[in-house]
């Protein structure tokens, strides 16, 4: 019926997931500090087993040795193989710096859709409790939640998802509202979709760009929190290759063994600048707005 | 402004959509006074029948309150005042599950084809929503019904697998025309379905939707501002005019034999394919009055070229004219 004057040209399909990635592929410094952290996720895992030493293993005669063919980033004030422990380091800080953030992306993205879809009073409840929490300095909330739950490792993911819920629930609420106001949300539900069905089919999926960019780039404010709350001693025990733990640790000897501070420095400097430029390489790849 | 009712051509047929007396009033409040409301008389009483089967085209320039008049009905936007019956069910107080059921039976195509497909989602899952919504197909159903949704609208099966970027406008409109069919609606209110589209592509759609309604009998609210679209597609036409209803009735007898003068003037804006016609053009003076500040009277008295005293003091009342069965709400038509 209804002749068609409707041509449809062979062309190759591009789902949008090609589209992304053929755009991606374009952002050099962002797709380099992508294999870079390809490579940290490989030594994370399988770290434990390539370090030449074992992390808390003494040599007393060794004592604050600098770099060697013996010991590549040098040895701290036990004699502990500096490298052995960052690359143990690595499991425990992209450990933290992903389920911290992971938590908090989950809570802040339930918390920003509810309030932007339904608005009105909750929509107030729901924002105002996170302006509070956004009124803190983060590094001060990390602080005072630590305070209340006491240190350790896994309170310092609770710290840093709790500071991190507010980030999320702000973001996800503006595009949720802007998604909302779309025509095409209009038209599901005159055609009579729940309001769960909207959020899950409709409003969800438009967020989840917005979602990947802000999730990478808070990996490295993350882990940056976490090395800092391990550096005051109120995160990681002081004997767990941790990567803060470690500065801390070196603090006293930066005189006669900057070593000992520099290179779980520059493991922590290098994540953190490499979380950062991936996630603004995929910002750049993901938001429609800037690839046109 | 007391709301006149046409009873159509068929008057012992039960209409299929009743609206009597709708009003929209939109209250916006500048500055923290209660003092400084303003309230926005988008629609502001109007009241018309659509019988089951026929096309009721809806016109008048943008801002007339043609569209928000559309929402209403769609129940997607409640209305201040008024009631609208669909299929002797009154849809203004229903809501919930029993609103979900009957929207079913009413759909809307939407002006703009490029924003009223989510561009996340591909064909098959858009036209496919309808249908999973309402339960009325499970696995593969939904797929058959689908492919036959897509050869309906005259695209082919491999659409389904597309996204609608990769649609031109007049395929993206046919995309959202399946999306409506799929739950086999009696209404469809086709809001400015072709005044997006380029005027080649335009006449393809009209044409699409002429045919569908004699193959599903549908009854189409049909709104434009483009009086040639109207005329080509309607049975029955309202001009609007800020918030009211200026002139209605029967298509030849508002086409040919205008009374309303805004009715007149609208049609000699219409281009007509003749270089050498001569005809009268009659230029509105001013704008559109705000509908926050509507005039007095008559609403077309400030740019009526026949305004005199009488009407910026009365309402004018829709009646029938000597020479004319549609009615109109003019004095010039006491004579």
């Amino acid at each position: 019926m209804a002749e068609a004057n409707v041509h449809m040209e062979e062309q190759k399909r591009v789902t949008p997931f090609q589209q992304f990635w053929s755009s991606f592929k374009k952002q050099k410094v962002s797709f380099a500090a992508g294999a870079f952290l390809l490579l940290l996720f490989i030594v994370a895992i399988i770290g434990p087993y390539i370090a030449p030493y074992e992390p808390n293993e003494p040599d007393y005669n060794q004592l604050l040795s600098g770099p060697s063919w013996q010991h590549l980033a040098g040895t701290d004030d036990f004699g502990r193989d500096i490298f052995s422990r960052i690359l143990h380091g690595a499991r425990i800080s992209l450990a933290v710096g992903l389920s911290s953030v992971l938590l908090g992306a989950v809570v802040g993205t339930v918390f920003g859709v509810i309030s932007g879809y339904f608005g009105k009073w909750i929509d107030s409840a729901i924002m105002r409790v996170m302006d509070v929490l956004l009124a803190f300095p983060g590094m001060l909330l990390a602080i005072g939640i630590i305070a209340i739950l006491g240190p350790g490792l896994v309170n310092v993911v609770m710290a840093v998802a709790i500071f991190s819920v507010p980030v999320f629930a702000r973001i996800i609420r503006s595009n949720t509202l802007a998604i909302k106001s779309t025509l095409y949300v209009e038209a599901t539900q005159s055609i009579g979709s729940s309001h769960w069905r909207t959020i899950w089919k409709h409003i969800f999926p438009g967020t989840v760009s917005t979602l990947i960019v802000y999730f990478t780039m808070r990996i490295g404010s993350a882990i940056l929190i976490a090395a800092g709350l391990s550096f005051l001693g109120l995160g990681a025990d002081p004997s767990t290759p941790e990567w803060g733990a470690m500065l801390s640790n070196g603090r006293s000897y930066l005189n006669n063994a900057p070593h000992v501070t520099f290179f779980p420095g520059l493991a922590i400097f290098l994540t953190v600048l490499a979380f950062n430029l991936l996630g603004d390489g995929l910002r750049d790849a993901l938001d429609p707005k800037i690839r046109e | 402004m007391l709301a006149a009712r046409t009873k159509g051509g068929i008057a012992m047929k039960k209409p299929l959509l009743q609206v009597e007396g709708l009003k929209k009033h939109f209250v916006s409040q500048k500055g923290f006074s209660k003092r400084s409301k303003q309230i926005v008389k988008a629609v502001d009483g109007i009241s018309f029948d659509i019988q089951a089967g026929e096309t009721f085209g809806l016109v008048g320039e943008s801002g007339c309150g043609k569209s928000t008049t559309g929402r209403m009905i769609m129940q997607m936007l409640e209305a201040t005042e008024g009631t609208v019956t669909f299929d002797g069910r009154r849809m203004d107080t229903v809501s919930g599950q029993e609103l979900k059921k009957a929207r079913k039976d009413f759909q809307m195509i939407f002006q703009d084809p490029y924003a009223s497909l989510n561009p996340r989602m591909t064909v098959r899952d858009i036209i496919a929503e309808p249908l999973i919504v309402h339960r009325l197909e499970e696995g593969k159903g939904i797929d058959q019904r689908v492919y036959e949704l897509l050869d309906t609208v005259g695209l082919p099966k491999k659409a389904a697998e597309r996204y609608p970027h990769e649609f031109s406008g007049g395929q993206r409109q046919r995309i959202g025309i399946a999306r409506a069919l799929a739950v086999k609606p009696k209404l469809i209110i086709a809001d400015e379905p072709v005044s997006a589209l380029d005027v080649s592509i335009q006449s393809q759609v009209l044409n699409l939707l002429k045919d569908l309604q004699d193959e599903f009998d549908l009854t189409y609210l049909f709104i434009a501002h483009d009086l040639s679209v109207v005329d080509f597609i309607s049975d029955r036409i309202a001009v609007m005019y800020l918030g009211n209803i200026v002139e209605i009735g029967e298509r030849d007898d508002v086409i040919q034999n205008p009374q309303h003068p805004y009715t007149k003037a609208l049609l000699s804006a219409v281009p007509v394919p003749d270089p050498r016609a001569k005809r009268e053009r009659i230029v509105l003076e001013g704008d559109l009055p705000s509908p926050s500040n509507p005039p007095s009277g008559c609403p077309f008295h400030t740019r009526c070229p026949f305004a005199w005293d009488r009407c910026k003091n009365e309402v004018p009342k829709l009646q029938r004219g000597k020479e004319s069965s549609q009615l109109a709400s003019c004095h010039l038509l006491d004579g």
